[in-house]
């Protein structure tokens, strides 16, 4: 487990830098995360990343690309042009949580 | 009295319950133990088959089994579709409406493909221009179309991982190279392998020491393609961000789920419908009677029936644990290994786990072999071939495969230095 300090904390993350302890995430780590992968975030971009944060938070795994289309008030369209190429996983990696098991 | 109830009776289930039939011989004998199995069908099929019958290598009926003769006697099987699982009243309510209790339960219920979980790929076209091959009709069907098809672009599309048995749609463009080489007509096709993933392989060694594969086969490579949609009548495989793919024949690998009623029961399983699992006891976190095995434990690792295999070993022991009060083992390392065909009568061979990428080396024996990982051989091919005998005969009876251990072994393996 490597450790990465990013808005000023220092947390726990994997290789790819996916925060291990979510609890250690705060607004200003997912605006952070964002900038670094190239994405300025949006009031539509934060209604993905804190769905896909609450979901894993509420249930221990993250939803997948499609019930995040269906349920999160963002259609898939949307996410990838919010998120291109990845948005499941880019979502989770801002909003604070482990990387989802589907993108392996 | 223990009473343990499969449902599954594909390879994880049947592995399983021939096992522990074995190991709780005397509980079975005696009526302390009673294991029973659910699947809702009488068709086994031999899977890592299904990629050989489009190319007519294998016929459809070559691959196709009765589940029951799998089982050794004093087990039960009952023919039924699984409606849901109760987790607190530790009952199984069956689609007929009768339940069964459980003291242990294994959810063996394996994965299957929804391709209707894709815009337009069941509609015009599907079954024309558009085929899958992870079902034995599709397989079948597929063949068909194959044996007269005079040529064009052919596309080879994974919609999104997981998926079972990640390489065989790799192992499938190799063998249609070598399919309409032998045919004389490799000029007049054209080969694309379309994935979501960022190489060919999911694995970063892999696709490094086997990225010229795809060159020395013609196979043009397409990454990171999320496929949105399929217009199966104007032959356009568009991908979310509006890349567009034309083919004349789609070979979809369809998105993969579990079974329904691992969506329908509280608790168990994600969102794809595999049951969440413990990576190294097999205990579902669901609750703790409750354990699952092979395609429909959300473990990260292949789906794949080596998996399943190597995860009964662990399991097996691990229910016997649970039966008798002790402690769980977490021995489960994610060991996989898979044969990958490179077409030509020569196979490639992997073996890795959760934390050990595929290594070039020897196998199972170090510096012996016979076999060799990660490198395109006939004896690879041979032991591809003579894995479906060993399939029907040694796996499915529950025996283990001499010097093939569960956990991964280091043994004839040569590190890799990774690019980056």
């Amino acid at each position: 487990m490597t450790t990465s300090t990013i808005a000023g904390i220092e947390l726990e993350v994997d290789a790819e830098g996916f925060l291990q302890k979510p609890e250690q995430w705060t607004d200003a780590v997912g605006e952070a995360i964002a900038a670094e992968l190239g994405i300025e975030m949006t009031d539509r971009h934060w209604q993905v990343a804190r769905f896909m944060r609450q979901r894993f938070l509420d249930n221990g795994t993250a939803p997948t690309i499609r019930t995040l289309g269906k349920e999160s008030g963002v259609d898939v369209k949307e996410l990838y042009k919010l998120f291109p190429k990845g948005p499941a996983k880019l979502a989770a990696k801002i909003g604070g949580i482990p990387k989802p098991r589907g993108c392996i | 009295m223990s009473r343990i109830v499969i449902l599954g009776a594909g390879t994880a289930g049947t592995i399983m319950a021939n096992r522990l039939r074995r190991r709780f011989a005397d509980g079975v004998k005696d009526g302390t133990t009673s294991i029973t199995v659910v699947d809702q069908d009488d068709v086994h099929v031999y899977q890592p088959g299904l990629l050989f019958v489009p190319f007519g290598i294998y016929d459809a009926d070559d691959v196709v089994r009765p589940r029951g003769k799998q089982l050794h006697d004093g087990i039960g099987y009952v023919q039924a579709a699984v409606e849901r699982v109760l987790p607190a009243e530790r009952e199984v309510e069956l689609g007929n409406g009768t339940r069964l209790s459980y003291d242990v339960l294994i959810v063996a219920s394996g994965t299957r493909i929804a391709p209707e979980e894709t815009d337009g790929l069941t509609g015009p076209g599907w079954g024309e221009t558009m085929f899958e091959f992870y079902t034995v009709e599709g397989a079948r069907a597929l063949g068909e179309k194959l044996a007269t098809w005079p040529g064009g672009r052919l596309v080879i599309n994974i919609v999104e991982m997981p998926i079972k048995c990640p390489v065989a749609p790799l192992e499938f463009a190799f063998l249609a190279d070598w399919f309409f080489a032998q045919k004389g007509m490799r000029d007049r096709v054209q080969i694309s392998y379309v994935t979501p993933l960022d190489g060919a392989f999911t694995k970063p060694v892999c696709t490094q020491v086997l990225g010229h594969l795809l060159e020395d086969k013609r196979v043009e490579l397409v990454t990171e393609f999320n496929a949105g949609r399929v217009d199966g009548e104007a032959g356009i495989l568009a991908s979310w961000d509006e890349r567009e793919v034309p083919f004349d024949l789609l070979v979809s690998v369809p998105l993969h789920q579990g079974a329904e009623f691992v969506k329908r029961s509280e608790g168990l399983g994600d969102d794809y419908g595999f049951v969440r699992t413990d990576l190294h006891t097999l205990q579902s976190r669901c609750a703790p009677e409750i354990f699952a095995i092979g395609d429909a434990a959300d473990v990260p690792t292949s789906k794949a029936g080596s998996v399943a295999h190597f995860e009964a070993e662990v399991l097996e022991d691990n229910i016997a644990r649970f039966l008798a009060g002790e402690p769980l083992v977490p021995a489960y390392d994610g060991h996989t290994n898979c044969f990958v065909e490179t077409g030509y009568d020569k196979a490639l061979l992997l073996d890795f786990n959760y934390d050990t990428e595929p290594l070039p080396g020897k196998f199972p024996f170090a510096t012996i072999g016979p076999m060799k990982l990660l490198e395109a051989t006939y004896a690879n091919h041979l032991g591809k071939l003579a894995f479906k005998w060993l399939y029907w005969n040694v796996l499915m009876p529950g025996h283990d495969i001499p010097a093939v251990g569960a956990q991964m072994s280091m043994a004839g393996k040569q590190p890799v230095l990774q690019d980056s």
